[in-house]
This record gives structure tokens, C-alpha cells and sequence, in this order.
């Protein structure tokens, strides 16, 4: 054998253990050399008398994390080459028999005939979990590291070697579906008690495990390979699988709004794998792989999700030359809602917090946030009393600013008013080192302005968390005018340490992903005033891929708010600024009725114990009902995905944002922006801008100028171009 | 093109879809032959001379499986030169069974037919052939599957039919069959089904309850709520119409059709047959339709159906006397009576299936026989018979009397 990305010994029992250590790279990836690697591997062993057979350990710290995306891509682009060049049936020939290799390679090792066994540590997902599920044998160590599934759906992809097959001859059905629509990395224990593993020991026994499995299991065969195997949940057409089927296709519908192509290709390769043998099962599997490969959902998440997520995460704004940042010790200044999570993320990342507020009372309270929220963990059993004690440890709750000195960086997360932020950034300046890095976490103001307050502004920036800000894992950092670049990397590197992902925005008002959001919100609100049912509002939202409707997220974020920014946004830039329908609708939720969202506990929506309900009275002050079944519903969808893509096309006109991964992966992560587009430029870029603009004109003939496009659309549009053509990231990641 | 005559029809009683149901121990071939064997003796009738027997039935599977119609008419002693076919629209293949039959005697191609249909709820058991349309993917999400009882719930939530109206309506429905029966105005139609000695089994419908009121049905917990929202189908409802915030859980076994045992048979020829045999038609047949209607809803087909109908055949609902539709949910009725703003003394005077229930493969040919009779008792001429169909389907039929 010639082999690079394995090692393979045979010990005196004839037992072979191949060691996949893949040279020059720190975590093991699927590809082309390691699956030719393997495909030895079976041939030797099943070719060796004296090998009885053979367990496939790693020899990293992690055991792998799958395929490698980058080949699939590239098959991709193969396909789309021999579309042109040989025609669509060879070009998809050759994508399909490209595609299936991996699935009948773990066929292959399946039934070669000789045990296999995976003795896995660490991470094992997609692709690798996959083989572990060809072997005939899996244990797992009972390390706090290991962790097996299969995220494909993720990314807009299903797991297509086997996976979605396995998995749904090894439980339940339901369970099953379950487990490959969530995608969830699953710790040992639970694999174990769910029937995806058979034994888990600890490190160091693990590989003697396997081998002592393999020993007494000479002629290991998966079980659905052996005579008289029946399904776990019985046959698909049978009362059982009547209990089954309806409510998993209703419950699909009811997550995806049936926008993800992949959650729903698993449905149909279960349904119909079920029904045949494991040989056919796998081909239809891997002939909806090959179509799901090649949809727009997958190739536009993978790129966001997965390939410009990690860039942005690894740094690929990060300022090259300034040494990273070690960060021992930072400033939280208010120890409010916002103020308690960024302590609680700092603190979580063994980051020491100073947590000032006006008085002790007010920091103390700041803190027990933290012990509240680990108290959640230890109950969900994810972490221990101990853990809780190390973080609230790392946490000093002070009133004094004198306390911040020596800090590596101070976020200041005071009231939203100029006048506090002022006075706080003072007071923080004066007792701050000359190295201190001094952020804001406004989400309002401009940064340019409060650096003013600040004796250094070149060391001046924004780092707007989302709420709550343990969730959300986006921070924009907003740059001021003046800011310089090792404020940029001090953000960058303090984000990295809290494991979040950034984007990097340069100021104006409401920074990058407010001014999209205010406009979705907005037209929720423009359609309750022309008549559009509340609900039809709210659940087309969702049905067009958002989170959470209009008028609920506005409820979240309280309407006085949403009143006092366009009162703001109507004084600085004049009347024709806002929409006076929208003035008219606030002003009666907000001045004349009192409802201000749920921190009142009434807003578009009456909040009881029992849960929340659209309040009657909104059907009161409409002045027109259209009725329902005249609505274009796809108009609809258009309008609140169309008007804030436009906003972000506007934002990369003004160079707020100067990095357009950076307005898909903040439009998905910081407001949930439908992901299966990829968000917000992606979603105009499969549309092409020609149609893009086409779809702006005819909406703003119909609604108004809000939806007119800009310039930089037009002539993009005229040109036939794309923003991941015309502003192609260069790749760089630190 | 040739006219399509209805010369008679005749229906078993309807017995208890369940083990403790007086039909429970009849085959399902058997009541087939005894509406069959019915038809034919009380017309005297040359059986040879029937060119087809063509009979719905929802769930032939096991006892009703093979091409029931055939046995059917082998069983009745038709003879070995008498065909039959056995159809599915669901829940109007009875009345699709009459229509196939009419079309063939309109199309010149055959001169004396027998539809009808047939179904043994409590022996085969509803569902007993499976579901497609709800297990594979490929079909259940684009159709935005799910239960006709969540699907009713919608249909109530959507058109704004309170718990109370669908309850009243409920009781209206008994009330009315138990007062047609009291005055005998089913007993031209209905066949006593008989056991080998002659001795009968059931002779009359066997589920109105004349006495259930508002406050029997108040205490029935709807039956789809748990249902909708565990299994993810008030969700899918709301999607296919989202102006709804949440449904409305109004449907229970008071206010919903019964599973019933039963059999129908109508005979149907042109000009000549009905000569030669020495009958009198007493009905023409006027038009008839199907059409697939909203996934979602399901059950509105009625109302798109009927409107297709009068486009087809140039009517319009002033010209209608009288409504037969199908009772599958209360809120079915009601809805159809408010799209069209009908009067109510005209749609299912003797009562329907939720007091006498529903032979899913039988019904439509046995309320097509009971808007004949009463069109001949009231001495009106025109009649309309609609059902709702599963997976968003609906089929109606206009006759006239001659």
C-alpha cells in the first residue's frame, strides 16, 4: 500500500489499525487522496489472510470534521463546465457517478466481508460520522470532547454517503428525522442511548475496544445486510408508518415554510430508501445528493454559512500587521441587559470583567445575570456547580471607574442617550491607560460623534452586540471616522475570543443591520395600513423566510423606540425622511393607546401567561380590509425580502459596508435574513440584478419610492453584473 | 348526444360503522348485491341486459378488494357477460360512479348501466388502503396535507363559523332525518338487508340520535386539536391560508359525519333501454363536474364545482329546488350556504350524513336517490347533489325529473 493520510500496523492477532493523521493539517478532511487512501485500505484487508480485520482510529485531536466543501464545490464547477462544453446529460452523468463515490466507498468497506470498527475521539461529523456509520462497529470515548453528527443541513446539504439511510435503519423513524433535520453534534452518551453507536470507553481503551469487538465478531455484517433484519418503525405504507409520515411532511412544512430543498430531499430519500434494499437505498439517496448539490440554497449557504462565516471568523479583515490581542482583563460599563450578556460571553471565554455601574446594587445585579444563566446550563446538565464558580470568579462588579485601569478594552453599554454616553465616556477616560481600546455598544448613535467625547478617537469604535447578546453570535464593529486599525484589531480579536463572528461596517446612521431591519419592520406596518390581515402580515414574514414577523419583532424591540427613531430620523433629515403612514400608525399605538410592545404587555400583539395573541383592535384601525384571498401573497414575500436586500445594495453604495460577505453573513446571523438565500446581496445575485431591479420599479410603481433602486443597482443591472462578481472578495483570512 | 335517464335507485340502511353495528356481520360483497339484487327485482329486470356495473368504493383492500363491482354482480346473479368496475373519488365515488355510468349511455356507447357504490367501514375499517397523499413527500407537501377534521377546523376558522353553529347545525341534521323517516319519506328507496333466510338484519339507519341538542354536543371535545398541533398540521393549514392566526378547533364526532356501513345501487339508461325494459325514467340527468379545488381547505370543492357546473350548463342556483351536500363536516354545509347566500329550507331537508352517516364509496349515489324522491314528494323538478372530496376535490350533479 501506498498511503499518505493513514498509518496501518497489524498487530500478532492480525487485527490492522489504520491511523488517519493527515499530514500538514491540524484536523482531518475528507477528499479525494483520503478516499483513494481508503479504498487501499479495504482492498489490502480483504485481500490479507492473515488481517481479520480492522479498526480506523485518528491520530489528531479531533477524529474529522467531514468532507471537505471545497471538493464538492469544485465538482460543481466541473459539472457546470461540461454542461457547456459536452452537454446536460454527460456533464450530469459525470457529477452523478462524482458525487455517488464516497456513499459506495463506505458500501464497499460495509460489505467487504471483514470487521470494521471506528474507535472515535473528538469531533467526528457529516462525512467522517458517515464512515463511522459504514463500520460495523462504533465506539466513542467518554470524552467531553466527542462529538458525533451530521450537520449537512446546515449548509443547505443532507448527508449523502449513507447517512440518511444508516441512520433511519438504527431508530425509529421519527427519531430519525429528527435527528437529520436538527443536524445537532451529539456528546457520547446521548449516541449511545439513541442507538447511533454501540459502546463507549474511555480514551485510552477505546481502540482496545474495537479490537476486542472486532475478535469476537469475525464475520461482521450491518445488521440490514443480514436475513430476517426489520425496520425499526416497521414498513413505510403500514399503520405504523401512518403515525409517521403526514406529521413529519406537515412538520417540515411548518419549520421550512418549504424554502430548504435539502430538509425536504431527506424526507423523500427515507421514504422511498425505506421501501428498498440497502444497495438502492443508497443510490436513490445519492441521486437527491447530486440534485441538492446543485441547487441555489446549497451553493449560496455553504458559501455564507460556512466559507464567509469562517473567513469573517479567522480574521479576514483583521489589519495584518498588528500583533494579536491577549486579553487578561476588560471594562463592561453598565451592568444592564446588554452590558450583564457581554460581561457573561467575556467572562464565559476566561476573559477577567470589570463590571461597573453607578452603584454596587446595579453591577451586583449585572452579574447575577451570569449566575442565572449558568444556573440554566447546570440544570440542562451542561455545565457543573464548579464551572458557574470559575465564571461568576472571574467577574468584578464595582462602581468605582477607577477599577477599570490596566484594561485591555472597555465597552461602554449605558442608556441610549447622548448625554449619558458622554459623561460615561469621560469618566472612563480618565481612568483608562493610553493602550485602552474604548468601544460602544450603541446601536443608534454614530460613533464618529461619540468619539468626540473621547481624547484618543483613533482608538475610538463601535461594537454593537445583538439582544440577547448569549445568542446572537453576529457583532458588528462599527468604524468612526478616525478609528484606526489597532482598535479594529483589538474588536476582532476580542470578538474572536468570545467565539463570535464579525462584520465590520463603517458609520452612519443605524450602522448595517438596523437600517435593514427598520425597513422590514416598516413594511409590516405600511401593509396593516393598507388593509393587509395582521396575521397574513405576520406568517407570510415567516413563510418568506424571517424568523419572526414584522409586527412581533417590533413588539420585541418596543414601539416608543421605534417612534422616537423616526421623531429623530423626521428632525435631523426632514419630513419626506419617513412615511406618514407609518407616523400615523405609531402615533396611535404609541401616544394615544399606550401600547408600547411587550415590556407593557401590549403592543400589536395582548401578551397573557397563556402566551400572545394579535390584539383584536388592529382590525379597528384599518381603514380598508383587503380580503384575503385577493392578496398576492408572493407579493408580499417580495416586498419584506426585496426592501431590505435594497437597503444593504445601499449600503454598499455608501461603503458601509465595504465586504459583501459581510452583508450576507450579518443579514443571517444578526437578524435572521431568510438564510436559504444566503442573505441579503446573495438573495439579489441569484435573482440577478437585471431581475432585481425590475422587481424594485414594479413595486415602487405599486408602493412607493422606498422601493426604488439605486444607483449603483442600476448600473449593475445594466451591466448584467453580480456583487460577488463586481466586488469579489479576496480571501485573505489571518 | 344521448340523454342519460336515472330509472331507479335503491340504498341499504345505514348501520354503525363499528363491531357493534347491526351490518358488522355482512360481507361487503354482500350488501353490494343486495342494493344490486334489489334494483333488479323490483324493475324485473333482464340482468343480462346490463352493459356494466360500476360501483365506487374508497378502501377496496381485502374483503373489498378484486374489483368489488364484478363480484358484486356475480354474487347478485347478474351472470357471467355482466362487467363491472370498481372506482375511487373518495368520498363522492358513489355519485362519480353514476356520473361515469351517465356519461357512457350520453356517449352513445352503452344503453343500461348500474352505479353505485359500496363501503363496510366496520370490516375493511377506514384507511385500511393507506393514504398516499399523506406518507410521500412528493405529494403531502405540495398538497399542504392534512386531516379533514383540521382541514374542516380551517374552513370554520376561515369563514368564521363558531363551535355553536356547527353544534346547530349538527342537531338540525338529526332532527330533520328523524322526522323524513318518521313520515316514511326514505321508504321507496331503502332495502332491508336480509340474511340468507330471508330474515332482516336492518331495515332502518341506525345512527340518528333525534334527541341530541346543544348541550349533548357542548360536552364533545373537538377532536382535531391535539392532532393539529402535535403533528404540525395547524401550521401547514395557516400557511396555505395565512390570514388565519390560529385555528379554531371546532369538529367532533357530534358535528361530523358517521362511519357507517352501506350500499347503493341506480340505474341508469338512455331512451330505448328504459323502452325495452318497460320503465318510466324518473329523472334526467342534467350535467355533472369535478374539479380539484384549494389543497388546504380540502373541503370547499362544493362550491367551485357547483359554480363550474352552472357555467356548464348555462344555470344558475335560482334554478335549483333543491340541495343535497354531502354532511362530511358541519362546517362543509355552511360554508357552502353562505357562498352562495342559499336559503337553508331548501339544502338536506330529510337530514344527511351526520345523522345517518357516511358509506364513504356509497353516499353519492344514495343522496342523488334521496333528492330524486323528494324532488317526485314535493313535486318540484330540479335538484343539485355535491359532495367534498379528500385531497382538495369536489363533484356535483344536477338532475331534473322528466
Amino acid at each position: 500500500m501506498n498511503l499518505t493520510h493513514f498509518r496501518f500496523e497489524t498487530d500478532e492477532d492480525g487485527i490492522a489499525l489504520a491511523t488517519w493523521d493527515s499530514p500538514g493539517k491540524s484536523m482531518n478532511v475528507i477528499d479525494q487522496n483520503v478516499m483513494a487512501d481508503l479504498n487501499q485500505i479495504i482492498d489490502h484487508v480483504v485481500a490479507t489472510e492473515a488481517i481479520k480485520g480492522c479498526v480506523i482510529t485518528s491520530g489528531k485531536e479531533a477524529f474529522s470534521g467531514g468532507a471537505d466543501l471545497t471538493m464538492l464545490q469544485g465538482l460543481g464547477m466541473e459539472y457546470a463546465k461540461l454542461v457547456k462544453t459536452k452537454g446536460e446529460e454527460p456533464a450530469m452523468a459525470f457529477f452523478f457517478e462524482a458525487t455517488s463515490r464516497l456513499s459506495l466507498l463506505y458500501r464497499k468497506l460495509e460489505t467487504c466481508g471483514k470487521p470494521f470498527a471506528a474507535a472515535v475521539h473528538g469531533t467526528c461529523l457529516g462525512g467522517a460520522f458517515e464512515l463511522a456509520l459504514a463500520c460495523h462497529f462504533r465506539v466513542l470515548s467518554d470524552s467531553d470532547k466527542t462529538r458525533v453528527g451530521l450537520p449537512e443541513i446546515k449548509v443547505g446539504l443532507f448527508p449523502g454517503a449513507g447517512g440518511t439511510q444508516r441512520v433511519a435503519r438504527l431508530m425509529q423513524t421519527g427519531d430519525a428525522l429528527q435527528m437529520l433535520f436538527k443536524g445537532d453534534q451529539i456528546k457520547a452518551a446521548a449516541a449511545r442511548s439513541m442507538g447511533l453507536v454501540h459502546a463507549v470507553a474511555s480514551r485510552e481503551g477505546l481502540v482496545q475496544a474495537a479490537k476486542d469487538w472486532i475478535k469476537a465478531n469475525p464475520k461482521a455484517k450491518a445488521p440490514w445486510d443480514t436475513e430476517g433484519y426489520k425496520l425499526p418503525s416497521n414498513k413505510v405504507h403500514s399503520a405504523q408508518g401512518m403515525m409517521i409520515w403526514p406529521p413529519a411532511n406537515a412538520i417540515y412544512r411548518r419549520e421550512t415554510s418549504d424554502n430548504y430543498p435539502a430538509a425536504k430531499a431527506i424526507l423523500q430519500a427515507v421514504y422511498e430508501g425505506l421501501q428498498l434494499p440497502m444497495d438502492l437505498a443508497l443510490r436513490v439517496e445519492s441521486r437527491y445528493f447530486a440534485q441538492i448539490l446543485r441547487t441555489p440554497e446549497a451553493a449560496a449557504m455553504i458559501r455564507s454559512l460556512f466559507l464567509s462565516k469562517g473567513e469573517l471568523e479567522k480574521g479576514a479583515r483583521r489589519p495584518a500587521d498588528i500583533p494579536p490581542t491577549k486579553f487578561k482583563r476588560i471594562g463592561v460599563v453598565g451592568a444592564g441587559f446588554m452590558g450583564a450578556g457581554i460581561t457573561y460571553v467575556a467572562a464565559q471565554a476566561g476573559i477577567n470583567v470589570v463590571l461597573i455601574d453607578r452603584d454596587m446594587e446595579a453591577a451586583e445585579k449585572g452579574k447575577a445575570y451570569s449566575h442565572k444563566l449558568m444556573s440554566d446550563q447546570i440544570m440542562k446538565g451542561r455545565a457543573k456547580s464548579a464551572d458557574r464558580d470559575a465564571l461568576l470568579a472571574r467577574i468584578t462588579p464595582s462602581a468605582d471607574y477607577a477599577m477599570l485601569k490596566g484594561c485591555d478594552l472597555v465597552i461602554e453599554a449605558v442608556f441610549e442617550d447622548r448625554a449619558v454616553k458622554e459623561t460615561v465616556i469621560k469618566s472612563i477616560a480618565a481612568h483608562i491607560g493610553r493602550k485602552t481600546i474604548l468601544a460602544s455598544n450603541t446601536s443608534t448613535l454614530p460613533i464618529s460623534s461619540l468619539s468626540e467625547y473621547f481624547d484618543r478617537p483613533s482608538q475610538f469604535i463601535g461594537i454593537h452586540f445583538f439582544s440577547p447578546v448569549e445568542k446572537m453570535m453576529l457583532v458588528e464593529l462599527i468604524l468612526g471616522k478616525r478609528t484606526k486599525d489597532r482598535a479594529l484589531a483589538v474588536a476582532l480579536d476580542f470578538v474572536r475570543a468570545i467565539r463570535k463572528t464579525p462584520i465590520v461596517v463603517n458609520d452612519c446612521r443605524g450602522f448595517f443591520a438596523n437600517r435593514c431591519v427598520l425597513n422590514y419592520i416598516r413594511e409590516g406596518h405600511l401593509m396593516l395600513a393598507e388593509g393587509v390581515p395582521p396575521a397574513m402580515i405576520e406568517n407570510v414574514a415567516k413563510m418568506a423566510g424571517m424568523p419572526v414577523g414584522p409586527l412581533s419583532l417590533n413588539d420585541e424591540v418596543a414601539l416608543d423606540l421605534g417612534w422616537k427613531i423616526l421623531q429623530a430620523t423626521k428632525k435631523d433629515l426632514g419630513e419626506a425622511a419617513i412615511d406618514t403612514r407609518q407616523e400615523a400608525l405609531l402615533k396611535t399605538m404609541v401616544v394615544d393607546l399606550q401600547r408600547l410592545g411587550r415590556k407593557n404587555g401590549k403592543g400589536f400583539y395582548d401578551y397573557a401567561e397563556k402566551g400572545k395573541a394579535l390584539w383584536p383592535g388592529l382590525a379597528d384601525l384599518q381603514k380598508v380590509k383587503l380580503p384575503a384571498d385577493s392578496i398576492d401573497q408572493q407579493e408580499l414575500k417580495d416586498r419584506f425580502l426585496a426592501i431590505q436586500a435594497l437597503e444593504a445594495a445601499r449600503t454598499v453604495e455608501e461603503k458601509v459596508i465595504v465586504d459583501v460577505r459581510e452583508a450576507d453573513v450579518g443579514s443571517i446571523l444578526g437578524f435572521g435574513f431568510a438564510p436559504y438565500t444566503g442573505g441579503t446581496l446573495s438573495y439579489i445575485d441569484r435573482m440577478g440584478t437585471k431581475a432585481f431591479v425590475a422587481l424594485c420599479n414594479k413595486l415602487a410603481k405599486k408602493h412607493g419610492d422606498r422601493f426604488a433602486p439605486n444607483r449603483l443597482l442600476k448600473q449593475m443591472a445594466k451591466a448584467d453584473e453580480r456583487f460577488y462578481g463586481r466586488f469579489a472578495p479576496t480571501k485573505a483570512a489571518a | 348526444m344521448a340523454d342519460a335517464f336515472v330509472y331507479d335507485h335503491v340504498r341499504t340502511p345505514r348501520g354503525k360503522g363499528k363491531a357493534d353495528g347491526a351490518l358488522h356481520e355482512v360481507t361487503a360483497v354482500r350488501l353490494a348485491e343486495t342494493a344490486l339484487r334489489a334494483i333488479a327485482d323490483r324493475n324485473h329486470l333482464d340482468k343480462g341486459s346490463v352493459e356494466d356495473v360500476i360501483l365506487g368504493c374508497v378502501d377496496p383492500v381485502g374483503e373489498a378488494s378484486g374489483d368489488i363491482a364484478r363480484s358484486a354482480a356475480i354474487a347478485a346473479d347478474y351472470g357471467f357477460q355482466v362487467p363491472g368496475i370498481q372506482i375511487n373519488r373518495f368520498c363522492a365515488s358513489g355519485l362519480d360512479a353514476v356520473a361515469a355510468s351517465a356519461a357512457q349511455v350520453m356517449a352513445g356507447q352503452k344503453d343500461l348501466v348500474v352505479g353505485g357504490g359500496v363501503e363496510s367501514m366496520s370490516r375493511v375499517g377506514m384507511g385500511a388502503s393507506g393514504m398516499l397523499p399523506a406518507v410521500d413527500p412528493a405529494v403531502a407537501i405540495p398538497s399542504y396535507f392534512s386531516p379533514q377534521g383540521v382541514a374542516a377546523d380551517l374552513i370554520a376558522t376561515k369563514y368564521g363559523f363558531s363551535r355553536d353553529d356547527v353544534d346547530a347545525f349538527a342537531v338540525s341534521s338529526h332532527k330533520k332525518a328523524a322526522a323524513a323517516w318518521a313520515e316514511g319519506r326514505f321508504a321507496k328507496s331503502v332495502i332491508p338487508v336480509k340474511d340468507v333466510n330471508g330474515l332482516t338484519i336492518l331495515g332502518r339507519d341506525e345512527t340518528i340520535r333525534p334527541n341530541t341538542d346543544m348541550q349533548t354536543l357542548g360536552g364533545l371535545k373537538p377532536s382535531f386539536a391535539m392532532m393539529g398541533e402535535q403533528g404540525g398540521f395547524d401550521a401547514v393549514a395557516i400557511q396555505g391560508h395565512p390570514e388565519v392566526e390560529r385555528i379554531n378547533h371546532v369538529h367532533h364526532a357530534g358535528n361530523s359525519s358517521g362511519i357507517v356501513d352501506g350500499a347503493a345501487a341506480v340505474l341508469v339508461g338512455n331512451k330505448a333501454a328504459g323502452r325495452r325494459a318497460g320503465l318510466k325514467p324518473r329523472a334526467r340527468i342534467r350535467g355533472f363536474a369535478t374539479v380539484g379545488s384549494d389543497l388546504a381547505l380540502v373541503l370547499t370543492g362544493p362550491v367551485d364545482v357547483t359554480e363550474r357546473l352552472f357555467a356548464r350548463t348555462g344555470m344558475t342556483m335560482k334554478d335549483i329546488d333543491l340541495i343535497e351536500i354531502n354532511e362530511a363536516f358541519s362546517a362543509v354545509v355552511l360554508r357552502y350556504l353562505q357562498a352562495f347566500d342559499i336559503d337553508p329550507e331548501k339544502v338536506n331537508v330529510n337530514g344527511g350524513a351526520i345523522a345517518m352517516g357516511h358509506p364513504l364509496g356509497a353516499t353519492g349515489a344514495m343522496i342523488l336517490g334521496t333528492i330524486i324522491d323528494e324532488l317526485e314528494r314535493r313535486d318540484l323538478n330540479t335538484g343539485l347533489v355535491t359532495l367534498c372530496v379528500a385531497h382538495g376535490m369536489g363533484t356535483a350533479m344536477i338532475v331534473e325529473r322528466v
